[in-house]
């Protein structure tokens, strides 16, 4: 067997190309995770038997039900109940709502973290219960579940080739794309494997990066 | 809702579960050898072994299970590994798993006090005696969690191996969409039926967990 280094030079372009869809679906479903997540989160915790109630069934199903047939789910049916969204937006949210789940555990596991006294000591200071969370917890819970997010993310960096079901052009996509047109899955498919390995080694390095700054002394 | 649809796909539907349950189950056992060798090996073999099975563990971690999929499926045959779409399914389960069933066994190893094993070095009890007596049987109580949350990751990764046409339960499912054009029940069904077999497991786990930490609530 010959390995075509020309292929992949060739078509790296367009790989290239790809990878930015790739990285747009998973920083706008990041986005869509951290602060959904914080909301649902909010709801978990809250004192409110009906808001925790929807915030576990909500993570339950999330969490139970695999991504790709959330994907479909999106792309299929919300149509029928008059939401005709394209498929890039369909994918986005179903990549952030899924993981919005996840950040909800882990920043609620972050939550617990925080020392009591802290809320406590703002109560008999009479902080208003939006500045506690702006200024105390929600700062500190992000601190504190960093390495976990930045997981988070690096999942949504691989779960994003899902989105390739519902014909977004991204990574993966293109790649089987490409692979139709050439018959090298070996060239193009290891190209894109290390495209998405290089993404989340940048990730990763950042995230240690952006733990070491946050960190207090 | 057109449930009688359910009944005439009803064969093809327990063929895709069967076919789900099959890979599910081979591939994460599979899984959990090869990551518990790979941990062992990681743990006692030579400095060369240790950084390969490092690299292994980084990159198989580092990229999607569909393009992993893809090259064994597709790429396979051009090195001459020509596999069905079952079997390529399986073993890229395997592979996929293996190196997050072997960090899992690391964390599990480390937790275990070195003291104790230097007091069972000194009584002289021979070193495979120890790993099968002392170090696994209290290893089971910190990696039972995450052992379950993995088996339930890879639940519903099953659903990934539709993509090189492997007969399973999203397969069958697509297939009757394109043939009956119905996408609402068939979608919403198989939702119900991945949380099923989701909190089964996690159930399972929980029973487990309860099993092998029960000489610490006793105490």
């Amino acid at each position: 067997m010959n390995f075509s280094f020309e292929t992949i030079w060739h078509n790296l372009p367009y790989l290239l190309a790809a990878a930015r869809w790739t990285l747009i679906i998973s920083l706008a479903g990041m986005a869509i995770s951290v602060i959904w997540g914080i909301c649902i989160c909010a709801a978990r915790i809250s004192s409110s038997r009906l808001l925790s109630g929807i915030a576990a069934l909500y993570i339950s199903f999330f969490r139970g039900v695999p991504l790709l047939v959330q994907i479909l789910v999106f792309f299929y049916i919300l149509p029928y109940v008059g939401l005709d969204l394209p498929a890039i937006a369909a994918a986005i949210a179903a990549v952030g709502l899924c993981s919005a789940a996840y950040s909800a555990e882990i920043l609620r596991g972050s939550l617990q973290a925080i020392p009591a006294g802290q809320t406590e000591a703002a109560h008999a200071l009479g902080m208003p219960p939006m500045s506690l969370w702006r200024r105390i917890l929600v700062p500190q819970a992000i601190r504190i579940g960093l390495p976990s997010l930045i997981n988070e993310l690096i999942l949504l960096v691989k779960v994003s080739s899902l989105a390739s079901v519902v014909g977004i052009g991204e990574l993966t996509r293109v790649a089987q794309n490409i692979t139709g047109q050439t018959y090298r899955p070996l060239e193009i498919y290891i190209t894109a494997a290390v495209l998405y390995f290089l993404i989340n080694l940048v990730i990763s390095r950042a995230g240690l990066l952006a733990e070491k700054r946050l960190k207090v002394s | 809702m057109e449930l009688d649809l359910f009944l005439r796909y009803g064969p093809a539907l327990l063929e895709g579960f069967g076919v789900t349950v099959l890979c599910w189950i081979v591939g994460s056992l599979g899984g959990v050898v090869l990551g518990f060798i790979l941990a062992c090996l990681y743990r006692w073999g030579p400095a060369p072994l240790r950084w390969v099975i490092y690299a292994y563990v980084e990159v198989i971690r580092g990229t999607p299970f569909m393009i992993q999929l893809f090259l064994l499926y597709y790429g396979g045959p051009y090195m001459g590994l020509v596999l069905t779409p079952i079997q390529a399914g399986i073993l890229s389960f395997i592979v996929y798993g293996s190196p997050y069933f072997a960090e899992i066994f690391r964390s599990g190893f480390n937790a275990i006090p070195l003291g104790q094993i230097e007091a069972a070095r000194c009584l002289g009890i021979p070193e495979w005696r120890i790993v099968l007596r002392i170090t696994l049987p209290q290893m089971l109580v910190p990696i039972t969690a995450p052992l379950t949350n993995f088996f339930i990751i890879l639940t519903k990764e099953t659903a990934i191996l539709a993509t090189v046409t492997v007969p399973e339960l999203l397969f069958q499912v697509q297939s009757m969409m394109a043939e009956t054009f119905t996408y609402v029940e068939p979608l919403l069904a198989l939702s119900l039926f991945y949380w099923f077999m989701v909190t089964l497991t996690a159930r399972f786990g929980a029973w487990v967990e309860t099993r092998v930490t029960r000489h610490l609530s006793r105490a």
